[in-house]
Parts: C-alpha cells; sequence; structure tokens
C-alpha cells in the first residue's frame, strides 16, 4: 500500500489511527498489533488478531518517526498495538518546540 | 479531525470559557448534525468572539460546510454583498446585529443565542469528519487594495499548519490564551485551532479595548496573547497611565498582521521584561504564520552590539519547518542573500486559491505574495511590505517602512505613514503623514533634516503634512489608498 503524506491510517487489530506527516521515498512495511496498516476508509481485515509482542501501545497526538527511512506519523487515535516498520519498533520522536505565534 | 483528537485527548480539560474538550467536541458534533441538514452551501458568521464561535468553525467542518466569518464592521451593504457570494448559506449572527443583515435570497439568519440552543437540542453526529480535500473556511481579505476577495482554507492547509506548529496537548494546566483578534481574520481562525489542539484554555474578549485586555489578562490568569501592532500601541499606552500595574501571570506575547516599528516593540520588551516576544509573519492565504521570530531571537538582538544581529528586531525570523520561502526579482528567478524582491512561499499550508478565482500558485506551488523583503545570509527574512506601496523615485524602489521607522524614531512623532504622490521630475516624490506625540510640536523642516540624517536624502520626505490621526482599517492594517487619493487631491 502506497503512503503519502496526509493519508490517514488505521490499525487492523486496534483502535489506533494514524496520519502520515512525512511520507517515505520507499516502498515500507508498516504494521500495528504486528499486523499490516490499512487505509482509514478500508474494509476491516476478518480473522486478524493483535500480536502479543506488538502490544506496548500508541499514544495520543505523540510522533513516531524513523530519520534512517523518513517517516513520520502523528498518532490521532489511541489503541493497544504498537507500530513497526520494516520489522523494527517505531521510535517516539522528541517534539521540537515551536514558539507559539497565535 | 483537530477537534475529535482534543475532544478525545484533551477530556476534561478546559477549552473555551466554561467548556471542556469533551464538551466543545459535543457541541461540535451536534452543530454538525444541524449544519449538515440544512440545504445549504456555507455557514456564515456576523458576531464578536463567543463560545459559538468554535462550535460553528468545528460544527461546519464536520458538516463539510466551508465557513465564512464575515466582517461585522462592514456597511450593510457590504455584508450583503458578501452574503450574496455565499448563499445558499445559514448565517449566525449576534442579535445586536441581526437587522442589518436584511434579507438576502437563500440565506437562513439564526441568532447566535438560537444557534447555541438549537445545538444543544439536536443528537451529535457519529463518525469521521469530511474529505480533507475540501474547503473547510473561507476569509475575506482586508480588501486595502479593493473588492475583497474570498481566499479558501482547505481542511489540508489548515490541518498541516496545526501538525506543523502545535505540540498536542503540550500546553500546562494552568495556560490560558486571549483571544482578541476577531472571528473574521485569520489569526482569530488559527488561534481557536492552536489552542483547542494544544490544549490552552481559550479566553474571549469580544471586542478589543486596551483597558479592557489588561483587565481580562490579570483577571484571567492569561498567560498567553496575540495583538497585532495598533493594539500593542494602544496597551503600552494604557500601562503607561498606569506605571504599578504589572502582568504576572502573561508570559507569552505574539504579534503580527502587520508591520511593527521598532520603537514600539523595543518599548514592549522593556515595559515588560519577562514576557516572552513572537513576532509572526503570515498572510491569509497561507494558513496564517509562515515565518516567526522566536523569544531567543528577541533577546540576542537586543542585546547584542553587532548591528547585522541587533537588525533582526526588525525582521520576522525564520520560516517555519513545513514552508520554504524564496524571495525572486520581479518576473524573474531567486536573488541572492540580501538582495530584495518579492517574497515567494510554498507549503502544504499554503492555499494561495481564491473563490471564483482558482489558484495563483505557478506551477511548482510558489505563492506569490505580493510583499516585497530580503532575505540575510542566515536565513532572517525582513519584509519591506506591500509591494504595491513602493514608491519609484527617479527609478529607485523606496520602501515606505524604513522611511516611516525613521520618522517614528523621532521623540515628537507618535505616528507615521509614507506614501509616493505624482511628481513632475520624478515620477513619484516621498510624501509623509505624521502624527505629533501629545503636546509637541512638529517642524517639518527640522524632521526633514532629522531623516536626512539617518537615511540617505532621495529617502527624505518631500512633503511632510501633520494630523491628529491616521486612518486604520479595524484589522490596524494602514489605508494607504485613503490617504494617497487625499493627498492627490
Amino acid at each position: 500500500m502506497p503512503i503519502n503524506a496526509g493519508s490517514r491510517l488505521k490499525s487492523a487489530v486496534c483502535d489506533t489511527q494514524v496520519v502520515v506527516v512525512r511520507a517515505p521515498a520507499s516502498d515500507v512495511d508498516l504494521t500495528c498489533g504486528g499486523v499490516p496498516m490499512l487505509a482509514l476508509d478500508a474494509e476491516p481485515v476478518a480473522g486478524a488478531v493483535l500480536d502479543p509482542a506488538h502490544a506496548e501501545g500508541t499514544l495520543l497526538g505523540k510522533r513516531y518517526a524513523s530519520d534512517e527511512i523518513g517517516i513520520e506519523l502523528l498518532c490521532t487515535k489511541a489503541g493497544q498495538g504498537s507500530l513497526w516498520l520494516n520489522g523494527q519498533p517505531l521510535g517516539l520522536k522528541q517534539a521540537k518546540a515551536l514558539p507559539s505565534s497565535d | 479531525m483537530l477537534a475529535e483528537m482534543a475532544g478525545e485527548g484533551g477530556g476534561d480539560r478546559a477549552a473555551v470559557g466554561r467548556m471542556t474538550s469533551a464538551e466543545l467536541l459535543d457541541r461540535s458534533r451536534r452543530a454538525a448534525a444541524w449544519l449538515g441538514a440544512q440545504a445549504v452551501d456555507n455557514v456564515g458568521l456576523v458576531a464578536v468572539n463567543s463560545e459559538a464561535t468554535p462550535v460553528a468553525l468545528f460544527g461546519a467542518a464536520m458538516a463539510g460546510r466551508p465557513f465564512a466569518p464575515l466582517n461585522y464592521r462592514w456597511t450593510d451593504a457590504q455584508l450583503e454583498r458578501a452574503l450574496t457570494r455565499l448563499a445558499p448559506a445559514v448565517v449566525i449572527v449576534d442579535a445586536d446585529m441581526a437587522s442589518r443583515v436584511g434579507s438576502v435570497d437563500g440565506v437562513t439568519v439564526i441568532t447566535t443565542a438560537s444557534f447555541l440552543a438549537v445545538v444543544s437540542a439536536t443528537e451529535p453526529i457519529e463518525g469521521s469528519g469530511p474529505d480533507t480535500t475540501q474547503p473547510a473556511v473561507l476569509l475575506f481579505t482586508s480588501g486595502t487594495s479593493g473588492d475583497p476577495k474570498v481566499a479558501v482554507l482547505r481542511h489540508d492547509n489548515l490541518v498541516s499548519y496545526i501538525l506543523g506548529t502545535v505540540e498536542f496537548m503540550g500546553a500546562g494546566d494552568d495556560e490560558a490564551a486571549l483571544a482578541s483578534v476577531p472571528p473574521y481574520h485569520i489569526a482569530g481562525i488559527a488561534g481557536v485551532l492552536s489552542a483547542v489542539y494544544g490544549g490552552r484554555r481559550i479566553v474571549q474578549l469580544p471586542v478589543f479595548d486596551p483597558s479592557a485586555w489588561l483587565e481580562v489578562v490579570a483577571a484571567e490568569g492569561v498567560t498567553h496573547a496575540m495583538v497585532v501592532p495598533t493594539m500593542l500601541v494602544r496597551i503600552l499606552d494604557a500601562l503607561e497611565r498606569q506605571p504599578d500595574l504589572s502582568l504576572p501571570s502573561l508570559r507569552h506575547l505574539s504579534y503580527g498582521g502587520g508591520r511593527m516599528p521598532l520603537p514600539v516593540i523595543e518599548a514592549a520588551v522593556r515595559r515588560l521584561p519577562d514576557v516572552a516576544f513572537v513576532n509572526a509573519y503570515g498572510l491569509t492565504e497561507t494558513s496564517s504564520t509562515i515565518a516567526v521570530l522566536g523569544p531567543d531571537d528577541h533577546r540576542e538582538a537586543i542585546a547584542s552590539e553587532d548591528p547585522a544581529v541587533r537588525r533582526r528586531l526588525g525582521s520576522v525570523g525564520r520560516p517555519l519547518p513545513g514552508v520554504e520561502v524564496e524571495i525572486r526579482s520581479v518576473g524573474g528567478g531567486p536573488v541572492a542573500a540580501g538582495e530584495p524582491g518579492e517574497i515567494y512561499v510554498r507549503g502544504e499550508q499554503v492555499s494561495g486559491e481564491y473563490l471564483g478565482l482558482g489558484s495563483v500558485c505557478d506551477g511548482d506551488g510558489w505563492f506569490p505574495t505580493k510583499d516585497g523583503g530580503w532575505m540575510d545570509t542566515e536565513g532572517f527574512l525582513y519584509v519591506d511590505g506591500r509591494l504595491d506601496d513602493v514608491i519609484v523615485r527617479g527609478g529607485e524602489n523606496i520602501s515606505p517602512g524604513e522611511i516611516e521607522d525613521a520618522l517614528v524614531a523621532h521623540p515628537g512623532v507618535a505616528d507615521a505613514a509614507v506614501i509616493g504622490v505624482p511628481d513632475t521630475d520624478w515620477g513619484e516624490a516621498v510624501a509623509a503623514v505624521v502624527v505629533p506625540v501629545a503636546g509637541a510640536t512638529i517642524d517639518p523642516v527640522e524632521l526633514k533634516e532629522w531623516v536626512r540624517g539617518r537615511l540617505r536624502s532621495s529617502k527624505t520626505p518631500a512633503r511632510i503634512e501633520v494630523r491628529d490621526a491616521l486612518p486604520y482599517n479595524d484589522n490596524g492594517k494602514l489605508l494607504r489608498r485613503q490617504l494617497r487619493a487625499e493627498l492627490r487631491s
């Protein structure tokens, strides 16, 4: 599945939803709860279950990113699964503080 | 999406006035159900800031109906023309303004109080928001240069701005933002979105007045506020009359929406030493801020002996990470650092699109701002003003801003405007209109010498007129067109 900046994805096995802030240049294997993520409007996958080894959970409003791959996701709905990219857990990104301008 | 995230993640946090984040989400969903059931294309607003503003903004967004806040200071005829362009529409109107809206074909009028009542009585919608590529907000530009155009801001533009600049629920529990910019100004809309997403309580000031502003800051423990330059001038005047007044809660003051004269910001930093100042530069068409001069930049510039660092106080800082800024020569390509030209901007938050006109961006997505400016070698952006305001004297391009700064730096001058007037020798000549500080008398000959001593002689006004006040619109924008017409007649 292509991942474009601005596209919204959901987990196949928990409540997690993300929006793609920065899209990777190449194809990636993105999973949540151990199962590939779906487009927000996609039909649920029958029989998919949460892998207990991928159940650290996602946090609302947090950014998950890999500078190496060039991807950044923003969690818009929290869930029980955790985000993995190409077989590795995707790390939490430290927020860069911008001064409030409005 | 922003309100849904805030509602779910913010929960019991205070959002607007007495409403929590969760309550704001609930009322927005109810508003979406009611607005979605109306056979209209757009949702208008003719009202001062109140709880209805965020409810209507988010409700319209969830219902997939563009939200168009209108300037309630317009004449009745201007309002009618604007509503005609929005029809079929439902328009939410403060009761004391209802008579001004009159009857326009295809426009249903509901008062602010009735809107909030009917919203409470409607069952909320469920599920997700609309197609994010659709228009979310329609803003009529201030029209200082003719009939107003209607800027179209899509969900993607606004969401990109918020996600790129605000940390979700990043505000401390004690933080409160004072909303004193009217809802029809881009800063009013961006302020609501930033505060709700960031989890900062919004305190609303229906109509700006410097004394009321100071009172509300003190009474409500306001920590963050945004003002346009004319507001800051009036706040400083009010503070001068109350030298003992301190604003212990105020930590953060951002300003934008027009050129800030250097003496004003220097006076503000002196008077409010504990406040972090932020200069924000942006346009309606760019979903608010595209460059910021942060608190550290202010402190560094003020403390520096290096003129190149010191002058940054007059810059608008560096572009946001999510946007690219380029300076181009007129009709040409990018220019080198330090060279003046037109400011171009590109990024997902940039709309550059007008109702009925489409996008004015070039094929690569660059939006021409029509602002003149330049960038230094460190990436700090300087805005000279609208290109339309540039004075062309004997082939030399002269920006009014630096002459105005030189005039205002004179101890006897409170305010100044510089414009070009037709001249048989030079094509255009530099003319200045100045307002004296209370009790001062201005000697035009001496003032010309003052400017000549600071700038070169081609920038010295050939003509100086003294007046009691300058004409501003209610967003604090100087009405140069009006002055130009007056001086030419």
